[in-house]
């Protein structure tokens, strides 16, 4: 089960990981100084969240990993972030809807899981919980902005979902046997998250004049750590100094 | 009541000590000189924010990621309060922007400078924050209502950079040989650029007489980089690193060290925009902004439909 | 640089420390709109705890007094010292009042 758990934990965070490795790189070059110091705030968190999950994962397989050894040590095919996490920035349109899409998710996803039996993975949850919230208040009012706008940021909006709408099936995507972590409580059933999630976005994006197509065929893997090209250039760069210098601490 | 009269009062205020407020009378010399050096302020914390950004994707542990994100955005918190501070007296942030996105405006020339290893990192929080730290807590007490309190704010904030800095170089002096090899490196590439932070020497500082007359600055260049000297050779000592000046010898007559001056004209090639990365700099905020645009339009259509909204309903 | 392309108004923002205290003003934000006022007030002024609650209001909404108002406006107040609880002597013996 703690290997399970483990690999359970590893999708999580470094969803999180990926995400605010993407989203940083907008600071400092953000659209106004206000929301370069609030889409920073977000980063932080996101990243403060995956050293948590990383460091009770380490723990749980035990054998001796820490969240560093995690991060920066394992290859694209041990890396089970979701795609959509590591797909481009873009425009201001194509960062703020992934964030829209990805926080919509997290939030039902960790409210279950701060009713987790696991009682360390339910108090990180917890926590994480009210970051989210507000992510996800964040984003949301940017893609309104940006639907109900001008013509330029409707269109941009538009052009970022038919982007990123292929990759948000596989967040659903269960890991090989999750379906035993659903059983024994410890994680909440996607299928069901899926149903809550699509309502929400659907809700959002009919604000934006947006209608949700059909049949749009989804790409998916990252749950079996199979993922888009980008994924090797963002490990490349972050994982690059450690690498360089296995012996040295920092 | 005269000119004269407000003249008597605002030079009152200044021998009292006492602050000047926005709606306060002042010289426009004074507006003018405080509106030039708070937005330079402002524009060297923003344009700041690039040479260490560079490393945020690269750095190499997850704290050293967030610690490193986290100082990165306390600078545009610093910007934006020196910004606020200098629209208190009568310029917009758009045109303050202008002008240095057309180059018409300077920022601190040390953030021409590149970082090329991690140690770069912990050398701009050691010595480039531990300068403007000198530089910052003199300004506390400038004169200036407004910029007083953007600096009490900011140097309670930057209490952490450069500590953090000093933690890195810490890190790298004593590790491996590498880091070592780069911690040496890093000082002696960023050793002369922190020296020139502090401006001019008094006898050529151009802006200085008014600045002190007016209590805007309150000490003298040469001063605080003396200061700032003799605070740093003990702490390089520690890392057992070696500050690039065979010069460097204790005064005992003056109580400080001697110290080989920066070279100058350096100095003024980069402010002049020949420093390796002017360029770069200025093209990172142009293109900022200019990809801004429809963001910051888009917000201010959707507040104008907002609006329309309310007042109908 | 089109008319419109700017940084948006002006607000000040007030923080309360805890619940209970006064609302203080800390300093401005630029933002479109009421809510990306309120959002990036939260996002600038308390990322060190600061505070628990926030105010935030368009700053050409604020009117102040001018300084050559400090002699009309507030001098007066200077004799009024019956204002002040020091003023009055009160026996000893009778507790604290």
């Amino acid at each position: 089960m703690n290997e399970l758990v483990f690999k359970y934990l590893l999708r999580i965070s470094d969803s999180g990981l990926i995400l605010a490795q993407r989203i940083s790189a907008w600071t400092g070059h953000g659209p106004f100084l206000e929301e370069d110091l609030a889409l920073t705030n977000i980063a932080l968190d996101l990243f403060g969240r995956s050293r948590s999950l990383l460091d009770y994962a380490g723990n749980l397989e035990g054998k001796g990993r820490s969240e560093d050894e995690l991060a920066f040590f394992r290859n694209e095919r041990h890396y089970y972030n979701h795609l959509i996490c590591e797909q481009p920035n873009g425009d201001y349109a194509q960062t703020m809807l992934r964030q829209a899409f990805v926080d919509a998710f997290e939030l039902l996803l960790y409210t279950e899981l701060s009713k987790s039996k696991d009682q360390t993975l339910a108090a990180i949850a917890a926590k994480s919980v009210k970051e989210i919230t507000y992510h996800k208040r964040h984003s949301f009012s940017w893609v309104k902005r940006f639907g109900n706008g001008t013509q330029e940021s409707f269109t941009r909006l538009q052009n970022a979902f038919h982007e990123l709408w292929p990759y948000t099936g596989d967040m659903f995507e269960p890991i090989e046997g999750e379906t035993d972590l659903v059983k024994n409580g410890f994680v909440p059933d996607l299928q069901k998250i899926k149903t809550d999630w699509e309502k929400i976005i659907k809700d959002l994006l009919e604000e934006c004049n947006i209608r949700l197509p059909e049949n749009v065929y989804m790409h998916s893997g990252s749950a079996k750590a199979l993922h888009t090209e980008h994924l090797g250039f963002i490990l490349a760069e972050m994982q690059s100094l450690p690498r360089a210098y296995p012996e040295a601490k920092w | 009541m005269s000119t004269i009269d407000f003249e008597a009062i605002f030079e009152a205020k200044l021998a009292n000590n006492e602050f000047i407020e926005p709606k306060d009378w002042m010289p426009e010399n004074y507006r003018k000189h405080l509106i030039r050096q708070v937005s330079q302020h402002a524009h060297s914390e923003i344009v700041g924010m690039l040479p260490e950004g560079n490393w945020i994707s690269r750095a190499p542990s997850l704290r050293a990621k967030l610690v490193l994100l986290a100082k990165v955005q306390d600078e545009g918190g610093h910007g934006l309060y020196l910004y606020t501070a200098a629209e208190s007296l009568g310029v917009s942030r758009d045109e303050m922007l202008e002008a240095l996105h057309t180059g018409k405006a300077k920022y601190s020339s040390i953030f021409n400078y590149p970082t090329l290893t991690w140690a770069d990192i912990g050398a701009i929080g050691w010595l480039v924050d531990g300068a403007a730290i000198m530089n910052q807590v003199m300004l506390q007490r400038s004169s200036y209502g407004p910029y007083s309190r953007a600096m009490v704010r900011i140097c309670k904030e930057e209490s952490f950079h450069q500590r953090q800095g000093y933690e890195i170089m810490t890190r790298m002096a004593f590790g491996t040989p590498d880091q070592k090899e780069m911690a040496q490196d890093a000082l002696n590439r960023w050793w002369y650029p922190s020296l020139m932070m502090f401006g001019p020497p008094d006898a050529e500082s151009p802006n200085s007489e008014n600045a002190l007359k007016w209590r805007i600055k309150r000490e003298s260049n040469d001063h605080l980089r003396q200061r700032f000297v003799d605070q740093t050779v003990v702490q390089a000592e520690y890392l057992n690193i070696s500050i690039p000046d065979k010069n460097l010898k204790w005064n005992e007559s003056k109580k400080g060290y001697d110290f080989s001056p920066p070279n100058w004209e350096e100095f003024k090639n980069v402010v002049k925009g020949n420093g390796i990365c002017n360029k770069e700099r200025l093209e990172a905020r142009n293109k900022a902004h200019n990809e801004g645009a429809w963001v910051r339009e888009a917000a201010a259509a959707y507040a104008k439909k907002q609006n329309q909204l309310s007042t109908a309903a | 640089m089109s008319m419109s392309d700017n940084q948006g108004p002006l607000w000040e923002v007030f923080v309360q420390k805890k619940s209970g205290q006064p609302y203080v003003h800390c300093g401005n934000v630029h933002a479109f709109d009421k809510e990306m006022a309120l959002q990036n007030a939260r996002d600038v002024y308390t990322r060190r705890n600061e505070g628990m609650s926030l105010w935030v209001v368009p700053s050409e909404a604020i009117v102040a007094s001018s300084p050559e108002d400090i002699g009309s406006f507030f001098e007066p107040a200077n004799d009024k010292i019956f204002r002040h609880p020091t003023f009055y002597q009160i026996p000893d013996g009778v507790g604290h009042m």
